[in-house]
């Protein structure tokens, strides 16, 4: 079993590829771990790929959430990408809409919306001055 | 019952001969679907499970020991129902068997009437058994083949199709049952993905009630829709179904609505930045 | 209704979760469920073998293959000898959490099963019954 997951930097933005069966303990390690490299790099946008996940139960998609909420007060967008058909189906039968959570069909379209999110704060803030 | 047992385990190409020489003679087989050679390996290998199955008495067909001869017979059984036979002739391959068996018990067993009765009751049951398994597998293999149409039947009557560069529309025609529903969903949910379509829209002109459970499907799809980064927007609701849900307690904030397909694509296609300008002249 | 087959597995530690997960996922695959069945079966086991280390102490799964005339079905059973839940009631509400949890794992395990059943005494540990029909 790995013991951490990677995350890479694009630019101003991370990326992380989910592809393990994650236990508990590594989800609430990349959680800190996500914390820690986006105050270390300033990152704008966080880009979180589970497309490979073929189970999301209620503590990944706590994982998830928190992911979304801490990335926001740090300021940086975050959005996941590739959610499987049956685990999209399966997650609004357990009872979880990841509210607040941005999703794209893919990475193409993720990295889409987080260049979006950015420039429309840089054009937030140039009109703020 | 040993004996029975002791023939199976012990069995040589004596029973394995009668055996094909019954099947023959009862014209088993004629037709040609079943090559002669086929029929011999396919009673070898048979009797070789039997064999084995048969160490500790007669084989326990529920039991753990018994998987191995299931499997084979469920195997058997699919490739006959492949082949379009009967279940009848999927049947006799099995009771076949009797006779050899008996014969061998006969002999094996003589002057003891009661012990025989006994012993050949035994096979007798085995017997029963294997082909009551052999048929209800052919049967279930019938199903099965049967399900698989009616599915692909109710994928072509329930077409996803492509209005424009990423939106997808899905009429959606007739009554939905719970089960029908479910599985339209799912395909549609798939070929979002496979698409890379963000805009999905449900069109139900064509649907002449909604009750709650099929409108409790369609909000959890286009929940599910939403989760995977795509929107949905529904279409065709006609003023009745806006009374049922009204009257059903349903709530769609949030989700977009439109009277027609027509209004529905309009919308999908804005929300996609495209835009229709009529040209001056263009009509011919 | 027959047991076809049945498997016991451990649920003692965080990385039993994952194995549990993947040993429901195998059995669903091995026995041809659709991918959705699939996935609800084995979301539902991550939130009671969840429940079973982190709640209840550890305990162990019962996994069983079920064949009833035509259907088949797989079954788990969760069971631990923790300290029990004392309002069922309550804890089978949505949102719900005796602090950690998301407080779905209960509720949400019923919703994604055909049948469900649950029996807990205070003092004496939790059974959780779910079964899934192909």
């Amino acid at each position: 079993m790995i013991d951490r997951i990677p995350i890479l930097q694009i630019g101003d933005f991370l990326l992380i590829t989910i592809q393990v069966d994650m236990h508990d303990q590594l989800a609430l390690t990349l959680q800190d771990d996500l914390t820690t490299r986006i105050e270390k790099t300033g990152a704008r946008g966080v880009l979180l790929d589970i497309s490979t996940l073929d189970v999301v139960d209620s503590f990944i998609g706590r994982m998830i959430s928190n992911i979304s909420a801490v990335a926001g007060v740090l300021s940086a967008s975050t959005v996941v990408v590739g959610m499987q058909p049956a685990v999209a189906i399966t997650l609004v039968e357990l009872g979880l809409s990841l509210p607040g959570v941005q999703t794209a069909l893919n990475a193409e379209r993720g990295m889409e919306l987080l260049r979006a999110a950015m420039d429309k704060e840089v054009a937030g803030d140039a009109g703020g001055q | 019952m040993q004996k029975t047992a002791e023939i199976l385990r012990n069995a040589d190409s004596t029973l394995q001969d009668e055996w094909i020489a019954d099947l023959q003679a009862g014209g088993w087989g004629d037709g040609g679907r079943y090559s002669e050679t086929d029929w011999r390996n396919q009673a070898s290998d048979f009797l070789k499970l039997l064999a084995a199955a048969s160490q500790n008495g007669i084989p326990d067909l529920d039991g753990s020991g018994g998987t191995a001869l299931r499997n084979h017979l469920e195997t058997l059984s699919r490739t006959m129902a492949m082949r379009g036979a009967t279940s009848a002739q999927t049947a006799t391959f099995v009771f076949s068997l009797k006779k050899p068996i008996f014969s061998q018990l006969q002999k094996a067993i003589p002057g003891d009437a009661t012990r025989l009765a006994e012993e050949m009751w035994a096979a007798n049951g085995l017997i029963d058994r294997l082909g009551l398994h052999s048929v209800s597998s052919y049967q279930k293999s019938r199903e099965d083949i049967i399900n698989r149409q009616q599915e692909e039947m109710l994928e072509l009557s329930t077409p996803v199709v492509k209005l424009w560069d990423g939106v997808l529309a899905l009429p959606m025609i007739g009554t939905l049952d719970s089960a029908r529903t479910q599985i339209v969903m799912e395909s549609l949910l798939q070929r979002i993905v496979e698409t890379g379509s963000t805009i999905a829209i449900i069109d139900i002109t064509g649907v002449p009630t909604v009750d709650t459970l099929v409108a409790q499907h369609l909000l959890k799809t286009v929940t599910a829709i939403r989760l995977m980064g795509a929107d949905c927007i529904i279409s065709g609701i006609r003023p009745q179904i806006a009374q049922t849900i009204v009257h059903l307690g349903i709530d769609l904030t949030g989700i977009s609505t439109k009277a027609s397909l027509a209004d529905a694509l309009t919308l999908a296609l804005k929300r996609s930045g495209y835009s229709v300008q009529k040209q001056a002249g263009a009509a011919l | 209704m027959q047991v076809v087959s049945d498997a016991r597995v451990e649920l003692s530690v965080e990385a039993d979760i994952v194995r549990a997960r993947q040993l429901v996922r195998k059995l669903a695959q091995d026995s041809r469920f659709s991918l959705v069945d699939q996935t609800k079966l084995v979301t539902a086991a991550s939130e009671l073998a969840r429940n079973t280390v982190k709640h209840g102490g550890g305990g162990h799964m019962n996994m069983e293959l079920l064949s009833e005339g035509d259907r088949q079905g797989i079954r788990l059973q969760f069971i631990d000898q923790g300290p029990g839940i004392a309002d069922l009631d309550q804890a089978m509400t949505d949102g719900w959490t005796s602090g950690g949890g998301l407080g779905l794992g209960l509720s949400g395990s019923r919703r994604l099963s055909n049948e469900f059943e649950i029996q807990s005494t205070p003092g004496a540990g939790t059974r959780v019954s779910i079964t899934r029909w192909k």
